[in-house]
Order: C-alpha cells, then sequence, then structure tokens
C-alpha cells in the first residue's frame, strides 16, 4: 500500500545522498554526479505530486528539469574538462589560488 | 501458491511463455543463420564457393564455428578490469535481446480457437513500444565503451570510444525517423503501427494494389533509418571502429571464446532486431497477399529475410567509410535531412490529414 | 496491492543502494555505473506511478546520454582514482570536518522532513487513488505545446547556448 508520504520519503532520502556526496567527495566529476542524484530526488517528487493530483504537470516539469540537468552536466563536464588540462588534477582543492 | 499455479496452467500463460521461448530461441537461431548466410553470400558476390565441406553445402558451418568457440581458451588481460571485462559482453547481449522484446512478428492470434483469446505475438504489447527500443538501442553503447575501457589497451580505448560515439551520433537521425512514423500511425505502439498499414493506398481506383505501407510515402524517412541502424549496428559500410585493417578489431580486441561469442551475436541480434523495426515500421509488418491474416507471420519472417540479405549486400558491395567521413555523414547530410523530413511530414499530416 | 508495495520496495532499494554506491566508491568508473543503476531504479518507480513515457525519456536522456557523456570524460581524462593513501587512512566517512557537517546537515534534513510530513494530512493514502491517471503521450503532447509553449521554447534556446558553450569550453587552445 504505497502512499504519497512513501515516495516524499525516498525523494528526500536520495536528496541527502546527493548532499552528502557533494559535501565529501574530493572528486569534481563525482561532485557532479551527486547533483544528478540530488535532480532525480527532485524529479521522483515531481512526479509523485502530478500522480497524486491526477494531472501531467508533474512530469512536463519533470522534462524540463532533464533538459536542464543535461545543459548543466555538458556544461560542467567542459568546464571539469578545461580545469583538468591548466592543473592536472580533479580535486577540488587543488583550485584554491583565490582563498584568502 | 496455488493461484499462482492455476494461473500459470491457463492456456494462455502457457502459449505467452510458448511465444518468449520462440522469440529467445528464434533469435539465437537467426544468429546462427546469419553467420552462415553471411558468409555464403559474400562468397557468391566475391565468386567463390563459401563453406562447403562441413555438411551438405556446408549448413553445419555454424555449427562448428560455436564449437570452436566454446573449446578456445578463455583469455583475461591481467591489467584489465575484472569486472568490467566480463560484464561488457553481458550488457551488449542483454542489450541485444531485450530490443526485441516490444516488437511484434505476427497478428494477434488464437491459435486457431485454443485460446479464450487474442494473443498479441510479441513479448510485451507496451504502448510507447517505440520508445523502449530507443532506450535499450542507447544502453548497448554501454557494452561497447566498457569493452573498450576495460580492456586496458590504447586500440581496445580508442577502437570503443569511436564505436559508441559514431553509435551516439547516429541515434538522432535514428529517432527523428522513427518520430515521422509515429506521426503517420499516431501511435508509439507497435502493432498499432502495424495494423494502421493493412489496407491499400488509393483503394478502389486504378492504382489499389500499392500496399498501404509507410515506405512509399516516407522513401526519405526509410533511407535515414535505413543509414541510422547500419550505423547504429556497426556494420558496412559504418564498420570504422571494429575493421580488421584499421584498428586491429577495435573494442574486441581482448576478447576469446564465449565473450567474444557474445558480442558477435550481439551484433547479430541487433542486425535482425533494426530490421525487424523497419519491417514493422515501414514495410507493413506482417501484411501482405495471398496469404490469410493468422499466418502473418510467414510475410514478415520473408521481408525480414529481405532486409537482412540488404544488410549483406552493402557489407560486401560497398567501401567503407573512414571515420571523419563517418561522423560528418552522421551530422552534417543525415540529421539535417532527418529533420527537414519531420517538418514536412508533420506539415504534410496536418494540411493533408494522411 | 502487495505486489504493488513489492515492486515499490524492489525498485527503492535499488536506487537507494546505487546512489549510496555513487558516493561512496573510489573508482569514478563505478560510480557512473552506479549511478546508471539507480536510474533504472528510478524509472521503475516512474513506471509504478503511471508515466510510462516518463520513464522511457529517463532511459534514453539520463542513462543513456548524460551517463554516456560522463564516461567519455572520465575515460579522455583517465580520470585518477582519488587519492589512494589519504582514502586508506580516513575513508571519505570518516573525515571530522566532513561527518561533522554532514552529519549536522542530514540531521536537520531529516527533522524538518519528518516534521512537516507530520503535519501534513492526506498523505496515508494509495497515491491518487481517487483520481485517474492522465498519462498518455498525447495528453503530455497537448498540454506541453499550449499551457508550457513559453518554456518549451526557453529551454531550446538554452540547450543551444549549452551546446555552444561546452564546444568553446572544451576546445584545445590554437596556440
Amino acid at each position: 500500500m504505497v502512499s504519497l508520504g512513501h515516495y516524499l520519503v525516498l525523494s528526500g532520502l536520495l536528496f541527502a545522498i546527493g548532499a552528502a556526496g557533494v559535501f565529501m567527495r574530493k572528486n569534481l566529476i563525482t561532485l557532479l554526479l551527486s547533483v544528478e542524484i540530488m535532480l532525480n530526488a527532485v524529479n521522483l517528487a515531481f512526479v509523485a505530486f502530478g500522480r497524486e493530483f491526477g494531472t501531467v504537470d508533474g512530469q512536463i516539469i519533470t522534462f524540463f528539469v532533464m533538459t536542464v540537468a543535461a545543459a548543466e552536466a555538458a556544461v560542467g563536464l567542459a568546464l571539469v574538462i578545461g580545469l583538468f588540462r591548466h592543473r592536472e588534477s580533479l580535486n577540488p582543492e587543488a583550485f584554491t589560488s583565490l582563498k584568502w | 501458491m496455488s493461484a499462482l499455479i492455476d494461473y500459470l496452467l491457463q492456456p494462455t500463460t502457457i502459449a505467452y511463455l510458448g511465444v518468449i521461448g520462440v522469440v529467445f530461441v528464434g533469435l539465437q537461431l537467426m544468429a546462427a543463420v546469419m553467420v552462415y548466410a553471411e558468409r555464403k553470400v559474400a562468397a557468391f558476390m566475391q565468386q567463390r564457393y563459401g563453406p562447403y565441406l562441413v555438411g551438405p553445402k556446408g549448413l553445419l558451418q555454424p555449427v562448428a564455428d560455436i564449437l570452436k568457440l566454446f573449446f578456445k581458451e578463455e583469455l583475461r588481460p591481467k591489467a584489465s578490469d575484472a569486472i568490467l571485462f566480463t560484464a561488457a559482453p553481458i550488457i551488449s547481449v542483454a542489450a541485444a535481446y531485450l530490443a526485441f522484446a516490444p516488437v511484434p512478428f505476427g497478428a494477434p492470434t488464437d491459435f486457431f480457437g485454443l485460446l479464450p483469446e487474442k494473443l498479441p505475438l510479441q513479448v510485451s504489447d507496451v504502448n510507447v513500444a517505440v520508445l523502449v527500443i530507443f532506450a535499450v538501442a542507447s544502453m548497448g553503447v554501454y557494452g561497447i565503451v566498457l569493452a573498450g575501457w576495460a580492456s586496458n589497451s590504447k586500440y581496445s580505448l580508442l577502437g570503443g570510444l569511436r564505436s559508441s560515439a559514431q553509435m551516439i551520433s547516429y541515434e538522432l537521425a535514428y529517432g527523428m525517423s522513427l518520430a515521422t512514423v509515429v506521426m503517420f500511425a499516431g501511435s508509439m505502439s507497435l502493432t498499432e503501427i502495424v495494423e494502421a498499414q493493412a489496407g491499400y493506398w488509393f483503394a478502389g481506383t486504378g492504382f489499389g494494389f500499392i500496399p498501404h505501407w509507410y515506405i512509399f510515402p516516407q522513401a526519405i524517412g526509410f533511407f535515414v533509418f535505413a543509414c541510422a541502424g547500419i550505423a547504429e549496428t556497426n556494420r558496412a559500410p559504418f564498420d570504422f571502429p571494429e575493421a580488421e585493417q584499421e584498428l586491429v578489431a577495435g573494442y574486441h580486441t581482448e576478447y576469446s571464446s564465449m565473450r567474444f561469442a557474445m558480442f558477435f551475436m550481439a551484433e547479430y541480434i541487433n542486425m535482425v532486431t533494426v530490421s525487424a523495426v523497419a519491417v514493422n515500421l515501414f514495410l507493413g509488418g506482417w501484411h501482405g497477399p495471398f496469404i490469410p491474416a493468422e499466418y502473418g507471420w510467414i510475410w514478415f519472417v520473408i521481408k525480414l529475410a529481405f532486409l537482412l540479405f540488404c544488410y549483406l549486400w552493402l557489407r560486401w558491395t560497398l567501401p567503407r567509410f573512414r571515420y571523419d567521413q563517418l561522423m560528418s555523414f552522421g551530422w552534417k547530410v543525415l540529421l539535417p535531412l532527418a529533420t527537414v523530413n519531420l517538418l514536412l511530414t508533420a506539415a504534410g499530416v496536418l494540411y493533408f490529414g494522411l | 496491492m502487495a505486489f504493488e508495495a513489492l515492486l515499490f520496495y524492489a525498485f527503492a532499494a535499488v536506487t537507494v543502494i546505487g546512489a549510496l554506491l555513487v558516493v561512496s566508491q573510489r573508482n569514478p568508473v563505478y560510480s557512473v555505473l552506479s549511478l546508471v543503476g539507480a536510474f533504472f531504479g528510478l524509472s521503475g518507480l516512474y513506471v509504478l506511478l503511471e508515466a510510462p513515457f516518463v520513464a522511457v525519456v529517463q532511459i534514453i536522456i539520463y542513462a543513456g546520454a548524460i551517463m554516456v557523456l560522463f564516461l567519455f570524460v572520465v575515460m579522455l581524462l583517465n580520470v585518477p582514482r582519488e587519492d589512494a593513501a589519504e582514502w586508506d587512512r580516513s575513508h571519505p566517512l570518516y573525515r571530522p570536518a566532513a561527518v561533522r557537517i554532514g552529519a549536522v546537515l542530514a540531521l536537520l534534513m531529516a527533522l524538518e522532513l519528518g516534521w512537516a510530513l507530520s503535519r501534513t494530512t492526506g498523505l496515508t493514502a494509495v497515491v491518487g487513488e481517487g483520481r485517474p491517471a492522465a498519462s498518455s503521450v498525447a495528453e503530455l503532447g497537448r498540454i506541453l505545446f499550449t499551457t508550457y509553449m513559453f518554456q518549451f521554447e526557453v529551454t531550446s534556446i538554452l540547450i543551444i547556448v549549452a551546446m555552444v558553450g561546452a564546444v568553446v569550453l572544451a576546445r584545445k587552445r590554437e596556440d
């Protein structure tokens, strides 16, 4: 007997895992992957709410989120490639030259 | 538990399991038949005999090939990634079999009254079947790119990356040509698309013998789909990444015995799937004259055999594209062609109500 | 009904385990593949929510395109594994600063979510019981191109900008 609460708890759990990944990982690519997990958690919440109220708006917003995630992943990875060429490292702690 | 056993013993379930078994075994048999047919057709086109020693007219050659592959030594390079090295061919083969699941190969039949209701002759009748095939084709890319990476060898990695870049480039044109057919039929379910191709164009007039297949208004779409399909399956003339002379067999260089056999089989089953989807989308599926609807699968097999023969014909007739020519063809020729075709089809469907 | 609950828990387990593996694997290729597995679980959940189109589009776009892009970048850059010595010294889950911040954040989020959910009504019925699922592809297309037309056009501009930006940023210098 799966209720909306189940889906929301799952979505929150995934979001928390993604956020934890962003804070704990020291690799730019895994960081981007954790951001993708967060975006997917939000997608799940949208579709669950869409089903709850019987509209398709939830699914349509999901398309927009997916599209934005794709664009952001593409540009983010291009930036990662540029950064790697500059510093030969993917550790975010290697790019601290602007720290005071 | 007893409810489960009752459910399993119903004639519909048994027939459904029979259909699944036929599809599974049929795909493997098709792979074996294609191995033989490829060598024979290649031989006759090159004016020589093909295999003729093993069995009458060489018909047992695939059996000999498979036995040879069983007995070869299974090598795995020491520096290769153990899990991914074994997982890559499994992903390839799984995606190849999965892609055939939504494809119907005959009219819904009740096996001459044995079943209470008609059973569609496909493994699963989803109503977004066209998209499922597209999605599973995207999954096939993983098998190749992981094979290239897991072999931990320069040529394999290059071959794997090139091959997967080619596949994802041609997926766009593939998807757009699928979209044009969906616009004509008004549904994404393959069964409904085939049903929409029953009958004849210009029925009742002098030209009433032209079947209502979508290849006639969508010749460009069929061309785009054929090119994209051949590039998706990495077959000639788009097989640069796995050509023996250029890149030492590309992503499957380090593979031997059963893992190689799985890649081999995955390639042939992908060919069969692409041909089957083309038959269903453009050539009318199981509709055809002179045979009652119950035996439509005979027409399906005939059309499938014809398309597979065209695959072999193209391989042994056309020279290979170079990799940059291949990519520029996909992006600069096929994609704009598919887009323009999509726009024209949309305009035609809207204004002429086709 | 019970079968549906079983499927929900199975897909949810696949998704959560995939996400946890992404965050805790050392090898970035394994992280990407775990995320692909998590996406399959999510796709199953979408099918359970009677959104088959979103489920298939999730596979096509996320698992089939974005993750392949990630995999290409990982393979082209020959991404080094995270510093092995540091990893052996202290697994990310044991590093003090991260653990403190992470633990506080996670606790706050869990408390807030629990508080919000406990004060919401209508959360225990089966999802969308009384209302029919309006999820045919035709319906989706109709609403996408009428109500959400502006967002659709803006998204197309966004994609072009992202494409051009990615090509420019990742180009080799000509010097």
